[in-house]
């Protein structure tokens, strides 16, 4: 039997979340919507954890669907890469699973949570789904499964402010676009290759050549990822989205959805597209760098006069993605690295962050950093993983923050990228800035009067910290972060046909 | 002691980390935690006294703990600078603690727990600083140094705290992330290594032409230094109560910062590298300028700890231009400058804190007669005046002596008049003080000196300006123990 389950892990990474999910629903007994969320969260993060362990050593796991060889059947394909990204997923779903139970009662309506938690189940799945897969159009599949979940889970924020329905309603149409963009990019290249297993697509992009239509399909495929990773200047929804979404549901998303949609991107950058042509490295060099710095820089900047601390965290997301573009859009292998860690870090970074906020939103009552002032004097555990994960978005060593940060630099002075560096530096300067801000107010100004604010109870203290305790042990000590990442990126490395630095 | 070097070693950084735990656990019985921090600080400097002695026996201390990234480990390693400045921080934090003790009973001042603990972790990132055995692990406890430290200046909680607090905290952070950081990896990817090695890890491996860039991302990269134009952050930091800014803006932040800077001129460049590719040359008209024209601001400002403020900026930059003449004289002027420089002003700062204390005065102006009432306070604030200036028999006179000795031995004609120029205005800024409070008539109202807990203190730094005249030959002989040169190796 263990030996049955050992050869099925990445179907059952899949195939778990979706069929608890719809159980979620039916579910009358209080509270057990929750408990089976969360029970099924544990099987899927083991899961991953074993996908781990069994591709570290460079091991590829190659699943078929029912049988089925691919090109014809599905094809599941775990490696280094994905393995790294199923368990930060698989991961943040736990402790944010964990963590909703209180915040979730606060901020949703009683009746739907046995929806909501279907929902957030789905889109699990869907992420999982989205990273496990080793075929183009079951990408696109799994992305609508998990995006049309989001936005049911955004707009179930509606209890507490009723603009989570039109922030949902934005985010529904601009995912759309980009869904839609990617499917278009998919068909074409389709029709030049007439397979849509990732290896098969690259094996034969890679005999095809050039041609017009490959280069439609790699900027529809590219813009429509752009939409879903949240890339400025095509960011628009998700400030809103973050914002008024139930904070549980904000630090799931932040970590992960953001965070996969890079991933897909990495895999058809090099995996699929590979660079066969010059134009998929001109492209990112002078569409996707600049974007990327632009975003770091604007991001960070808007960050900064934002009183809402949920949107204020929004706002840094879309420079920290930023950063993680530029490690991409460097095509090297320090930089790649530089980016693969970072996307880890900056999740365990953002979930612990929304988390305190989540936290502020029930206890206070209010996410304005004005209203929050001297609230690290009344709930100071949750203020100091505040100024944890801050600090590790200025990127102060000891913190995650700073191991990225480190590598990132690095990276873009081994290209020789001065102008680069000043951007990278100047955004975490900004980023002083806003999380300066938010600490000032938590902790030097007197309170407003007549105000009770008590600390959040364990059961959200526990899963905030343990991402805040995640972000200085990896701070600390990186090796295993790092040697992962490293590892990650020679795969794509190896998968890709430039010729590297 | 039966403890062994390493092991001292291990618990002179470790034990003030634990100390803050059990502060905060002593926070409702405030004699016992005054007590705490006291003998803190007095076992610290043991600690480091024991690794002194040890290293005088052959016994190098050193501490690997782990690699924080592939190649990068947080590791400690005993070298004559570093111990010389663990000493001195050491030492001076045990009078601190007593004088701090006593102050912030006196003045009234709120959160005294806090105080103890920040002060406790500020002094152990300074000796993480001195005992840094690579560029890495002195750059995270120079962050560390940075943001433990931005509580005690804010301490007060007012407008004017918060403000001074956070020039201080943005003007810090952000030289550090800036300019230090892109030049720790830099130097990271030119030499493969950032271990402190004698003679230096950049010979052969960084373009000449280059290093007068790197150099100066070091040198304004650390902002603790003061080097002009980033010195803002020293006088907004003067809104912190007068202990935090006798130890901290007198001996453990300032010194952290141009102490960082010589070791990695010594370590890092290498003396010699520095001066054969008179990569150095500029750095020496920038500390020049950074000596005279904040003596020139000190003579304007009425506020004492504003005064001292600016002219702890003049001082630093005698450490930076010794570093910039890049000789052994140099250095050894350096360090024999941030150790006087220490004594003297944190005697100088105590004054201030008492006189505060007692008489509630902070302006200059106002002092004027004071002298007869505090008569202690007063006579400690000449002597130590009389030490920055350089007058023998006072410490200070040394530093001022190799200084230009290594002015002179670069031929640098113009430093010799510049170290002179600088002394005199120093005379200009801080003379009038004690003689204004020592020899004009006393006020109508009659203050008396502050309690002995600061008292002795004061007097006790002061009579060390004294001492260290007499035993300057002895840690001037301990430095030439410091590696200039790569270590040759056989054919």
């Amino acid at each position: 039997m263990p030996q049955f389950i050992a050869q099925h892990l990445p179907i059952l990474q899949v195939i778990v979340p979706l069929i608890a999910a719809p159980f979620c629903a039916l579910i009358s007994v209080r509270n057990g919507a929750w408990w089976l969320a969360f029970v099924t969260s544990l099987v899927t993060f083991a899961i991953s954890v074993l996908l781990f362990a069994a591709t570290f050593d460079g091991e590829i796991i190659s699943y078929h669907l029912g049988g089925w060889a691919p090109p014809i059947g599905i094809e599941y394909r775990v490696d280094m890469l994905n393995a790294f990204v199923l368990t930060i997923v698989s991961g943040t779903g736990v402790l944010t699973l964990l963590y909703a139970r209180a915040s979730v009662a606060h901020e949703v309506d009683a009746k739907q949570h046995g929806l909501f938690y279907t929902a957030f189940v789905l889109c699990l799945t869907g992420l999982l789904g989205v990273t496990i897969t080793g075929d183009a159009f079951n990408v696109f599949v799994f992305l609508e499964i998990s995006s049309l979940a989001t936005y049911a889970i955004v707009a179930s924020g509606a209890k507490t402010d009723r603009r989570a329905l039109t922030a949902a309603y934005n985010y529904l149409i601009m995912g759309t676009i980009g869904a839609t963009f990617f499917v278009i990019g998919l068909g074409l290249l389709y029709m030049i290759t007439g397979t849509l297993n990732m290896a098969d697509l690259a094996q034969r992009l890679l005999e095809h050549g050039d041609s017009r239509t490959l280069r439609m399909g790699y900027a529809f495929i590219l813009v429509g990822l752009g939409l879903k990773l949240a890339m400025f200047p095509l960011h628009q929804w998700l400030p809103n989205a973050y914002t008024y979404a139930p904070s549980a549901v904000s630090a799931f998303l932040s970590a992960t959805a953001t965070k996969v949609a890079i991933y897909v991107l990495l895999r058809f950058l090099f995996s699929v597209f590979g660079f066969s042509i010059p134009f998929e490295a001109d492209i990112l060099f002078l569409v996707v760098l600049p974007l990327a710095l632009a975003g770091s820089l604007i991001g960070a900047y808007i960050a900064t006069y934002q009183d809402n601390l949920k949107r204020l965290l929004a706002y840094s997301s879309i420079s920290q993605i930023g950063a993680m573009l530029i490690g991409v859009s460097m095509l090297s292998a320090s930089g790649l690295m530089a980016a693969i860690i970072h996307l880890f870090n900056h999740a365990v970074t953002k979930a612990s962050l929304y988390m305190v906020a989540g936290a502020y939103a029930k206890e206070a009552g209010t996410v304005s950093i004005r209203e929050l002032r001297g609230v690290g004097r009344d709930m100071p555990f949750t203020t100091a993983a505040f100024v944890v994960g801050g600090m590790s978005l200025i990127g102060i060593p000891l913190t995650v923050g700073f191991i990225s940060k480190w590598y990132l630099v690095e990276a873009a002075l081994m290209r020789g990228w001065w102008p680069v560096v000043i951007v990278i530096v100047v955004s975490s300067l900004i980023a002083l800035i806003y999380v300066g801000k938010f600490i000032e107010a938590a902790y030097m100004h007197p309170a407003p009067q007549g105000i009770i604010r008590r600390e959040a109870p364990l059961t959200m203290l526990i899963p905030m910290w343990i991402f805040a305790g995640l972000s200085l042990f990896f701070g600390i000590n990186s090796s295993l972060t790092s040697e992962a990442a490293a590892r990650a990126a020679q795969g794509l490395v190896a998968a890709s046909s430039l010729i590297w630095q | 002691m039966m403890i062994t070097s390493n092991y001292a070693l291990f618990l002179a950084l470790f034990l003030p980390l634990g100390a803050a735990v059990l502060l905060a656990a002593l926070r409702d019985m405030p004699r016992a935690r005054d007590i705490a921090h006291v003998a803190t600080a007095a076992i610290t400097f043991a600690l480091v006294l024991r690794v002194l002695s040890g290293f005088l026996a052959g016994d190098v201390a050193h501490l690997y703990l782990f690699d924080v990234m592939s190649g990068l480990p947080l590791a400690f390693a005993v070298e004559p600078l570093g111990l010389v400045f663990a000493a001195l921080a050491s030492g001076l934090w045990i009078v601190i603690a007593i004088y701090a003790a006593g102050y912030m009973r006196a003045a009234e001042e709120a959160h005294q727990t806090r105080f103890a603990i920040f002060f406790t972790l500020a002094i152990a990132a300074a000796l993480g600083i001195a005992f840094s055995a690579n560029l890495f692990t002195l750059f995270i406890f120079y962050e560390v140094l940075t943001l433990s430290t931005y509580p005690l200046v804010a301490h007060k909680g007012t407008d004017e705290a918060r403000k001074g607090a956070r020039t201080y905290l943005i003007i810090l952070l952000s030289t550090s992330i800036a300019l230090l950081f892109p030049a720790i990896i830099w130097t990271w990817l030119a030499s493969g290594t950032l271990n402190f090695e004698p003679g230096g890890i950049l010979q052969g491996h960084l373009d000449p032409a280059l290093a007068p860039v790197l150099l100066a991302l070091f040198a304004f990269g650390i902002g603790k230094a003061a080097l002009m134009p980033f010195h803002r952050w020293l006088p907004a930091a003067m809104v912190a109560p007068a202990p935090v800014s006798a130890l901290l803006h007198a001996v453990a932040v300032v010194k952290g910062g141009v102490f960082a800077l010589l070791k990695i001129s010594v370590y890092i460049f290498g003396t010699g590298y520095l001066s054969s590719t008179n990569a150095s040359q500029w750095l020496i008209w920038v500390a020049a300028f950074s000596i005279i024209v904040p003596a020139l601001i000190a003579i304007t400002k009425d506020d004492l700890k504003a005064r001292l403020a600016y002219s702890t900026i003049s001082q630093l930059a005698y450490v930076t231009l010794g570093v910039a003449l890049a000789s052994q004289a140099g250095m050894i002027g350096s360090t024999l400058q941030i150790v006087m420089h220490a004594m003297a002003k944190i005697t100088l700062f105590m004054c201030a804190g008492a006189i505060y204390v007692a008489a509630r005065k902070t302006k200059v102006s106002d002092m004027s007669g004071l002298g007869r009432a505090m008569p202690v306070t007063f006579t400690a604030f000449l002597i130590a005046s009389f030490s920055i200036i350089g007058l023998p028999p006072l410490g200070g006179a040394w530093s001022k002596y190799f200084l230009l000795l290594a002015a002179a031995d670069a031929q640098q004609t113009a430093m010799i008049i510049v170290l002179g120029v600088g002394s005199l205005l120093s005379i200009a800024y801080l003379l009038p003080v004690a003689a204004r409070a020592l020899f004009l008539p006393a006020p109508a109202e009659m203050t008396r000196e502050a309690p002995p807990a600061m008292l002795i203190p004061i007097c006790a730094t002061a009579f060390g300006c004294l001492l260290l005249f007499v035993f300057a030959h002895d840690i001037y002989g301990f430095l030439l123990n410091v590696p200039l040169l790569a270590p040759e190796v056989a054919p």
